[in-house]
């Protein structure tokens, strides 16, 4: 079987990967570019523990296949923060223990960074509603959702 | 062994070409949330697979004054964005906006929602209610076709080898026009609806409902226009007597299955509760507007 | 602990240590370890819910070139059944075995029949295709009630009902009948002014931890086999392992991943002794990592259930009698958490006439594994809805109904002891005080309470602390961390050493590095494994003082320790912790401490829950509008991950009690294998949930620690199921109250 050669960018940097034309993205991250802090919790878009963005979209990386990163901006967990610390979502999440496991919450990051692209001041209703495709069965999302508002508070303090 | 072909033509003829002559399976990709979950679990040793979204066209919307011309694969988050399009078509895009988490509305689209043809299809009662027409591309030239007629079994469409959807086309509502679309599940997100109402109200100046139409999903095997519900509505004020008759209408021209999602009894009530509403809201919308 | 104490850094609000590595993505969970050279394991599982296996063929399978092993039941090779430590509780090693691969049956849809290894996932995906079962199919039994029948077909011929006097000489599907009472359950009915009955049931729910079940195994002949895998107990994992592959303890490593969730569900081994198997066979390392199907199919939910309860009281509320019936589904292996059930019941209750009988039944369904307070949910819904219905009866606040007979200190149990301290009674003052429970109820809501009651476990712990040069330290433990416990060791071993907890890195090691430690579960690790934390810790602080007598050329008694510095009461010398660790290659070598315990003395964790809901009354739509959440902690190490506790519980419980269930077909085939139709709460079903720690100091840990992991998933059933009929005017008698059952309840009562 031959491989399809692809050249894209994560999370800013230029990336090029062979893989096999049925492999979904969220494959090629963990697997041939060892990337695991996507995480796989049902290979169905079920539960957002995969969530990347593609071209500034949120989307479950199950459902993409790696052939269709060619050209495209892939944003990961990895490309959230720096060597200079935590992004303020990261240190938010920390701060009021939004995380048990820990296993959604590399998704939940990446889907509540889009959230606040997009809509810098939601409401408690609609952070929940963006989020509910990110699975969390340890927390019940309490702690989740007040580290988003507070996040969602000081990223717009410091803007 | 699996083996997969990925092709992305960026022109309708190139990807007519490549469906028509492929000599194994060949699927049109779209947003992927349903191929990818679908091609996962298939025993197909060899597939096709038909990257639309780089065609010109296919992943855009325009709203003209006589319609919305819709890119079948334009991503419904793309889609629920455009204020001018929501103004005009406010149930259709609460439709889009349903399908999936905001993730799966990343890739999602209304064409691969139609042309999955799955029975619970948000958009499809939505489509329907607005008279929406589903221009096709092929090896013998386009067609058009109306959308209550696109789908004609469950999974199943009028789409010959070789075709392809090339746009949804939704005519512009009549003055004093609106829509509305609600679903039934038992969550508040992420679930396949149980029953599913389209509805498209036109009003005259004293409130009275002077055209109708009613789509109901997930109560058939394929989404359903229900004229009887819409002369329930017609004529009257929208009142809770003609409310409960269109209610009715839908009910008995529903004819669901019991699954893990519903039961027939249920999806029968439940599809006449959605009518009832989404016809109120559609009048609220069409008497502001 | 017998009085309130000041502490430096416990109930602080402290950074996880393991934190920055979980919100970075860089943490290693299950399914994230490559090693080089590794290969994929994959599972053939059975279409049928129950069948002989007539004939396996796998000669297909092996021919593929690009397959390197293939497995089945006979590669346990010989197993005998005995008992073994597997998670939570003993388990037999021949079911264990069975389980893992069918060995001449089948008894579930989705049970594992054989396992291959190849080049790539899909490659061993596709390699399933081509070994040949042959079967002969059998009729499933699915419920307790048609498995408990006369007649009915028989998952196992060897096995025979115990717990009555005279064990059965027919096979029965009836693994065990077990009956607790104390006093005279008919006096204390005939005393009753007012009884209530009703029967109950339960469906099958799963603990839908996010992070399937995954493990990479590297099999060597020269003793250094290695699994890596998530789960709740590591040395449990090595135990069954090492069983079943026939190899010593010493021979096999284990190392616990970082887990995404388990909730009792990764205390048991299911791909671990396989993927093992797979590599001694194919001399390569293998990764399994099942698909979302595959846990719910074929991992341990936890039992449906058919209950009765009764209850009689006097008229003024005093409860003269409690009773309870129960069968739970054990799947397909015996093994259910009936005794668990039939204990905590009645619990929350000082009644002295209570009688309860419960049986653990098999059925072709997946085998059941622990969740969250095993048992208790199902057992204490049914009572706390008759107890609701009671007060109701009565005309009485059903909080105050509770405060009359609420179980205290002292109070005598249906299992043998009587309660200690502890803090139902404060529960439900906090509860009744609540401006929750003190809000006007909406038009056209419901509210419900419920209390619950769970022992909490001890067990073994194994800790070492070992301090570095410049007066860091490294807490070495051996139980899983599933829900941010790190904190709470690194909390108390400051606490023994003040110094800041940052000074001290705590560590889950591998079976190699520790003697061994029971797993996460019991709600035990910040009580046990925090004892043996302080335990450590306290041995450091004496290894401290010597060294520094040993400097001052004084006798360790003449030392003392405060706020992380050594003084010599004799010369008045101080010297930091920092500066005996550093001098530490002059005193004898490094300090390193060690807690190695049994935990005795668990203190029980009462919980109290409020709800209100609001029902659609045309579709019969639940939605929860309120909740709040009460628990006893003893003492909250880290109040954050406490109240996170007390939540995550709460919605587990609303989950359950709402829409999650096992929906099969009648062939036994599950229907609803998957987060789309297995559906569970997400965020935006639920509003922000209150959480009232409540501190009523167990006296045998050193700072009063209870376990908080589990009860709180026990109040929820009862909570959202009276609030749910208060809303309509009915009785709920059937969980989950699903929009189809509930409507039908509003219009057919």
């Amino acid at each position: 079987m031959s491989k399809t050669h692809v050249t894209t960018s994560i999370n800013g940097e230029p990336v090029e990967f062979l893989c096999d034309p049925g492999d979904t993205l969220l494959d090629v991250l963990r697997n041939d570019l060892q990337m695991t802090g996507t995480k796989e919790g049902c290979g169905s878009g079920d539960c957002g523990a995969c969530s990347v963005t593609m071209n500034g979209r949120l989307v479950c990386s199950c459902l993409v296949l790696g052939v269709e990163a060619e050209g495209a901006e892939i944003g990961t967990i990895e490309g959230i923060g720096s060597n200079d610390g935590l992004h303020v979502i990261q240190e938010k999440f920390l701060e009021h223990a939004a995380l048990q496991c820990g296993v959604c919450t590399p998704g939940l990051i990446v889907s509540t960074k889009a959230l606040l692209e997009e809509n810098p001041n939601p409401t408690e209703e609609e952070a929940r509603y963006y989020l509910a495709g990110n699975l969390c069965r340890c927390t019940g999302y309490d702690k989740i959702i007040r580290a988003v508002l507070d996040a969602a508070e000081t990223m717009r303090e410091g803007a | 062994m699996v083996s997969v072909v990925y092709e992305a033509p960026d022109l309708i003829e190139g990807a007519v070409n490549l469906l028509a002559k492929s000599d194994i399976p060949a699927h049109v990709l779209a947003g992927g949330t349903d191929l990818i979950i679908q091609t996962n679990n298939s025993s197909d040793a060899e597939r096709l697979i038909v990257d639309v979204k780089k065609i010109a066209g296919m992943t855009d919307a325009n709203l003209t004054d006589a319609a919305l011309e819709l890119g079948p694969s334009m991503s419904c988050a793309s889609f629920t964005e455009r204020d001018d399009i929501k103004a005009v078509y406010p149930g259709l895009v609460e439709a889009a906006y349903l399908i999936g988490s905001t993730q799966v509305q990343g890739r999602a689209s209304v064409g691969g929602n139609l042309c999955n043809s799955s029975p619970a299809a948000d958009t499809i009662p939505a489509l329907i209610a607005n008279g929406a027409q589903c221009v096709i591309a092929g090896p013998n030239g386009e067609r058009t076709v109306p959308v209550e007629e696109f789908v004609t079994g469950v999974g199943q469409n009028c789409m010959e080898k070789g075709e392809l959807l090339k746009q949804i086309t939704v005519p512009r509502p009549a003055a004093n026009t609106s829509d509305a679309y609600l679903r039934f599940i038992p969550r508040t997100e992420m679930d396949i609806a149980v029953a599913g109402a389209g509805v498209s109200v036109t009003l005259d100046d004293t409130g009275t409902c002077t055209a109708a139409r009613v789509a109901i999903g997930a109560v058939a095997p394929t989404a359903l226009l229900v004229p009887e519900a819409a002369d329930a509505l017609v004529g009257s004020k929208l009142d809770e007597a003609a409310l409960q008759a269109a209610a009715d209408a839908a009910s008995a021209a529903s004819n669901p299955i019991t699954d893990r999602r519903g039961t027939v009894e249920y999806r029968r009530q439940v599809v006449g509760v959605l009518v009832k509403r989404a016809a109120s809201i559609a009048a609220e919308r069409a008497k502001e507007g | 602990m017998s009085e309130a104490r000041e502490f430096k850094y416990i109930g602080q609000r402290t950074i996880r240590p393991d934190g920055f590595d979980k919100v970075t993505g860089r943490a290693q969970y299950g399914a994230d370890l490559n090693l080089p050279g590794m290969i994929w394991g994959r599972t053939l599982r059975s279409p049928h819910a129950h069948a002989k296996i007539l004939s396996i063929d796998t000669s297909k399978a092996e021919a593929h070139p690009d397959v390197f092993a293939v497995v089945t039941f006979k590669d346990f090779g010989s197993v005998e059944g005995e008992s073994i430590n597997a998670g939570e509780g003993a388990a037999d090693v021949l079911d264990l075995a069975r389980n893992c691969l069918a060995d001449d049956k089948v008894l579930y849809h989705g049970h594992a029949i054989a396992a291959v290894a190849a080049r790539t996932e899909r490659v061993a995906d596709d390699a399933l295709a081509l070994i040949e079962v042959k079967y002969e199919v059998l009729s499933p039994v699915l419920d307790v009630e048609d498995a408990m029948k006369d007649g009915a077909p028989i998952l196992h011929e060897d096995m025979f009902t115990q717990g009555y006097e005279e064990t059965p000489s027919s096979p029965s599907n009836i693994a065990t009948r077990l009956e607790m009472k104390m006093g005279d359950i008919e006096a204390g009915f005939a005393e009753a002014d007012v009884i209530v009955e009703r029967e109950f049931r339960t469906p099958t729910a799963h603990q839908g931890y996010i992070e399937p079940h995954a493990c990479t195994a590297r099999y060597d002949e020269d003793g250094q086999s290695l699994v890596w895998c998530c789960t709740q107990g590591h040395f449990d994992v090595r135990t069954s392992t090492a069983k079943l592959l026939h190899i010593d303890l010493s021979k096999l490593k284990v190392v616990a991943s970082e887990i995404g969730g388990g909730f009792g569900g990764k205390t048991v081994v299911y791909q671990e002794p396989v993927a093992l198997a797979l590599s001694r066979k194919s001399g390569r390392p293998v990764k399994m990592v099942m698909n979302r199907d595959e846990v719910f199919m074929a991992t341990g939910p936890t039992s449906a259930a058919k209950l009765k309860a009764k209850v009689g009281a006097k008229k003024d509320g005093t409860i003269t009698a409690m009773q309870g019936w129960m069968a739970y589904e054990a799947g397909a292996f015996k093994g259910s958490p009936m005794m668990p059930g039939v204990m905590t019941m009645f619990t929350p209750y000082d009644c002295g006439n209570v009688q309860v009988e419960g049986f653990d039944v098999v059925v072709n369904k997946c085998k059941v594994a622990a969740y969250r307070a095993p048992g208790a949910p199902q057992a204490e819904f049914a009572a706390e809805m008759v107890v609701n219905e009671l007060a109701e009866e009565l005309g009485m606040d059903p909080i105050e109904l509770r405060l009359k007979n609420a179980a205290k200190e002292g109070t005598q149990t249906i299992y043998g002891p009587k309660l200690k301290t502890v803090g139902l009674v404060e529960c439900l003052e906090a509860a009744r005080d609540s401006d929750h429970y003190k809000s006007t109820l909406a038009e056209g809501c419901g509210r419900g309470i419920a209390a619950g009651f769970w022992f909490n476990i001890g067990g073994q712990s194994s800790v070492s602390i070992n301090m570095n040069t410049d007066g860091t330290g490294t807490i070495i433990e051996g139980s899983p961390d599933i829900g941010g416990s790190r904190a709470s060791m690194q909390m108390m071993a400051a606490e023994v050493l003040q110094i800041e907890p940052s000074r001290l890195k705590p560590i889950v090691a591998d079976t190699d590095s520790l003697p061994y430690s029971q797993g996460t579960g019991g709600s035990r690790v910040t009580f046990a494994t925090g004892m043996a934390v302080i335990e450590a810790a306290e041995d450091v602080v004496r290894q401290l003082k010597e060294r520094a007598a040993a400097i001052w050329n004084v006798t360790a008694e003449q030392v003392d320790y405060v706020d992380g510095v050594a003084i010599n009461t004799a010369g008045g010398e101080k010297m930091t912790l920092a500066e005996v660790c550093e001098a530490a290659e002059k005193t004898g070598g490094q300090i390193s401490g060690t807690g190695n315990i049994n935990a005795r003395g668990a203190g029980p964790s009462f919980a109290v829950h409020l709800c209100d809901t609001k029902v659609d009354k045309e579709t019969g739509k639940v939605d929860v509008v309120r909740y709040t959440a009460i628990q006893d902690a003893g003492k909250a190490i880290h109040p954050s991950y406490v109240e996170g506790q007390l939540q995550g519980g709460a919605v587990q419980g609303i989950g359950w009690a709402l829409n999650e269930e096992y929906i099969y077909n009648d062939d036994g085939v599950m229907e609803n294998p998957g987060f789309l139709d297995y559906r569970i709460p997400l965020a935006s079903d639920l509003p922000m949930i209150e959480a009232i720690i409540v501190e009523v100091p167990n006296a045998f840990h050193p700072y009063g620690v209870r376990g908080v992991g589990e009860s709180g998933i026990i109040p929820p059933l009862a909570a959202v199921g009276w609030s749910v009929g208060n809303a309509i005017g009915r009785k709920v008698e059937e969980l989950p109250c699903s929009p189809p059952r509930v409507l039908s309840l509003i219009q057919n009562g």
